[in-house]
């Protein structure tokens, strides 16, 4: 199959790895794998600030760059962007009164798919150590990104091909389909609210203890592992008050198997007990919001495809085997 | 006599700026960011409101999780509120007449003042001044009444109104606005409620911070007003067109008492809240409780036709309220947004609402449905109602939960949009240059390729380091979040060296990357 790769603006400037990964696992499936040269973006950061006129020329680019290109299928490493694609482009070309654009972008989005859609759905993989030889001996967490669970409703599938690697030690992220925070602009026309937002991520990803934290798509990695990377540096939440209201707890269950297992639940806000003690107007945190485990070397961000694309034999290697870790991103 | 702005739904010539913005408690008059800052140190807040929407969620899940057919009860509510929305001035004239002939008597209110006036003059007409000097209402909670601030305009008449429901007295005696649509004193503890009950309530006596005991004691309060006041305000979670009857859904009763006790009942309802048929409630009546409190069934559903002799209030009004409603209706991207059956499920999933609360909205109607209903019902030049719909990352977890299916992160982004055109700040930030330059750069990948270019420079210049600290707008980032270091080259010119590579060679093996 021939197989067009949408790199994403972020990925293509920030992370080309990411993208590197991506063209490594399609063509270890044996196919064709061609890079677009016109495609820049798919307009999603200024379609969300508003700014639909701004948007129309970055559409009208990425659907250019595709259809003068040959392909099968279209692939993505974010399921953010893919999203993009078919809920925002046709209705802001629309928008726009380029009703010409909203059917070639809508023809091209139909025809795109985010990376574990791809596939699953289209390539039929289900077991990465079976399929691509992925493995990756490492504990890792992983956080589903907004647009993939509730716009593209991916599912398990990331997380499936995850669990699918050889000798990975899967760790359920505990409020993991929380939002990050990122939101685009909303992380600087609202920075306080994100960061808050983004503290709670980053405490419930260390209270895993998991060397890595994966997902989907490199914006929320980005963002998460920026979060996670200042509180290493400076051992606290920056940016946003010193408040939270999650906490995480270990306990313990015995399986229908009689085997005895630990699991994280997180427990959000305090119950009414708590109230009796809770000080004057409450402006002080009930406990010191830095993790008592301290920092853990290692504790970053990498992107499910550069996991998918790690084998035995160039394995992806962690920051305690000597990686670097760049702003809480595993390079 | 009916007088009503008319929706102009389907005239092609309607400037949705050109129609009236409601007016009352539906204003940020600071930015959403402003207002959020004294908001997010709260730790009590933060705490209560944790716990309180963690819970009223998972009792949600719960309940939606029984019924195999909730995706189809979300899409059979959706259709029949736009139904209504299509026809809403057939409708509203079905259902006054219906109401009429059994009795009730309707007035229009083109606005809060409107409003205000409307239900002050009824009071004076029907409840008698008392040895203070003053009049007295007892009050079912309503958002509507809340919306055009009755309690605080019918005080300066002479008229002190009682709220009957426990969370809105307590939100009442404290001075204080709701923050939650369903649980409106999620702000307040045991140990506040209880000093505002011994504050407020002189005849309430020594008190304990005990629930159980704080109910009582409003209990108490409450008896002696069901019993002797003349005059009842309540809302309306639902109007039947085909049969005229107003309803009310509640938990704890007093609602009922307020509606059944008195000899006048005057009910204020948004024009949006018609639906077409009885038998549209076998549909609502699930998807209500189950997306609001997590019930399956709310403990008491009271409805009412007129007036039925012998039974119940005998002197039933209606005023009928648009206050900006007409405007909403008239866009035809956000219109949606009147769909609201008012359960509070998105504020409950919203974690924006989880962080600042209820107040950081301004409104009324605070979470994902206030961050697009109020500048929708005001426009977005309004104060600062503009700020709103960037209260949000647009993660849809509102739209998932949405019992009418309104796709609340379209219409936020939708109103972003509004406020680019309104060109709410004429000066041009840092971001919006930004955006401009990037709109530019992105709009052809050849210019794309060519600011990449820059990258090892910025690569060399940076040392490949991460970047903790940058000023500007770039700051408002690296406020909370390091960025890592630039890499040396982008994957586009990476491609184009392999591709200049593999040309020089024969096409065999795996790809080294």
């Amino acid at each position: 199959m021939k197989i067009a790769l949408f790199a994403t603006c972020i990925v293509d400037g920030m992370y080309p790895e990411v993208a590197q990964a991506t063209v490594t696992i399609l063509r270890r499936l044996g196919h064709e794998v061609t890079f677009p040269s016109g495609q820049a973006c798919c307009g999603q950061m200024h379609i969300n600030s508003g700014k639909f006129e701004q948007a129309e020329p970055v559409i009208n680019n990425h659907v250019r760059a595709f259809t003068s290109t040959e392909w099968d299928v279209a692939v993505a490493p974010s399921a953010s962007c893919v999203a993009s694609l078919g809920h925002q482009q046709p209705m802001v070309a629309r928008r726009m009164g380029n009703e010409a654009l909203a059917t070639a972008a809508a023809d091209v989005a139909g025809r795109t798919y985010e990376l574990s859609q791809l596939l699953t759905d289209v390539l039929g993989v289900t077991d990465a150590a079976a399929d691509l030889g992925s493995y990756f001996p490492h504990s890792v967490t992983y956080h589903p990104s907004c647009h993939g669970m509730r716009l593209l409703r991916l599912g398990d599938r990331q997380s499936d091909l995850i669990r699918s690697v050889e000798d990975i030690e899967f760790i359920e992220l505990p409020l993991a389909d929380a939002c990050c925070g990122f939101g685009g602009t909303f992380s600087v026309k609202n920075p306080e609210v994100s960061s808050a937002m983004l503290a709670d991520k980053a405490r419930t990803i260390q209270a895993t203890g998991a060397e890595v934290c994966t997902g989907g798509d490199a914006s929320c990695l980005l963002h998460i592992g920026g979060g996670l990377s200042r509180f290493q540096r400076t051992g606290r939440f920056e940016g946003t008050p010193d408040v939270t209201a999650v906490h995480v707890k270990e306990t313990s269950a015995t399986d229908i198997g009689g085997d005895h297992t630990e699991h994280l639940t997180a427990v959000v806000g305090a119950d009414d007990d708590d109230h009796l003690t809770a000080g004057e107007h409450g402006t002080s945190p009930a406990e010191p919001s830095q993790m008592q485990s301290g920092l853990r070397v290692g504790a970053s961000t990498v992107h499910l495809a550069r996991i998918l694309a790690s084998t035995k034999e160039d394995p992806l290697r962690v920051q305690s085997e000597g990686a670097t870790v760049s702003g809480g991103s595993l390079r | 006599m009916t007088f009503l702005g008319m929706p102009l739904l389907r005239s092609k010539h309607t400037d949705v700026n050109d129609l009236p913005g409601g007016q009352g408690n539906i204003v940020e008059d600071e930015s959403f960011a402003t207002v959020s800052h004294k908001h997010l140190s709260n730790q009590q807040l933060r705490n209560n409101i944790g716990h309180a929407t963690s819970t009223i969620r998972d009792k949600r899940s719960g309940v939606v999780a029984e019924l195999d057919d909730w995706e189809e009860l979300r899409e059979a509510g959706s259709r029949a509120k736009n139904q209504v929305m299509a026809n809403l001035p057939e409708y509203l004239e079905e259902f006054e007449a219906n109401f009429t002939a059994a009795g009730g008597i309707i007035h229009w209110a083109r606005d809060a003042d409107e409003a205000n006036a409307i239900v002050t003059e009824l009071v004076e007409a029907n409840a008698p001044v008392l040895e203070t000097g003053r009049r007295e209402v007892i009050k079912v909670k309503s958002m509507a009444t809340q919306e055009i601030g009755l309690n605080e305009h019918l005080e300066t008449q002479g008229i002190d109104a009682f709220e009957t429901d426990l969370a809105e007295l307590i939100v009442q005696l404290g001075d204080d606005k709701p923050s939650h649509i369903l649980v409106p004193a999620i702000h307040r503890n045991r140990d506040e409620i209880r000093q505002i009950f011994m504050d407020k309530m002189p005849d309430a006596g020594e008190l304990t911070n005990d629930p159980a005991v704080l109910a009582e004691a409003a209990r108490r309060h409450l008896r002696e007003k069901f019993l002797t006041t003349k005059v009842a305000v309540s809302g309306a979670n639902f109007g039947i067109a085909d049969t005229g009857t107003l309803g009310v859904v509640e938990s704890e009763g007093n609602g009922r008492m307020c509606l059944t006790l008195p000899e006048t009942l005057i009910t204020v309802m948004g024009i949006e809240k018609l639906l077409p048929s009885f038998s549209d409630l076998e549909v609502f009546l699930q998807l209500l409780p189950r997306s609001s409190t997590g019930e399956r069934m709310n403990p008491y559903t009271s409805f009412w036709t007129g007036k039925t002799p012998g039974d119940g209030p005998q002197n039933v009004h209606l005023v009928i309220l648009d206050n900006g409603r007409t405007r909403a209706l008239a866009d035809e991207h956000g219109r949606t947004a009147l769909n609201c059956i008012r359960c509070s499920a998105c504020m409950n999933v919203c974690p924006v609402y989880e962080r600042t609360g209820g107040h950081a909205y301004g409104s009324t109607y605070p979470g994902p449905i206030g961050a697009i209903l109020s500048p929708l019902l005001t426009g977005v030049e309004t104060e600062e109602n503009g700020s709103l719909p960037y209260a949000s990352s647009l993660c849809g977890a509102c739209y998932d939960v949405c019992p009418v299916k309104i796709n609340i992160p379209e219409i936020l982004v939708h109103l972003r949009n509004e406020d680019v055109e309104a060109n709410h700040s004429p000066v041009s930030s840092q971001l919006d240059t930004a955006l401009t330059g990037a709109s530019w750069m992105m709009g052809d990948g050849k210019r794309m390729a060519a600011a990449e270019k820059g990258l090892p420079l910025a690569h060399a210049v940076s040392g490949g380091k991460s970047m903790n600290s940058l000023p500007g707008i770039a700051g408002a980032w690296t406020s909370s979040r390091d960025i890592p270091g630039l890499p040396e080259k982008s994957f586009r010119q990476l491609w184009a060296e392999d591709e200049d590579r593999d040309e020089d060679r024969d096409e065999n093996g795996e790809d080294e990357t």
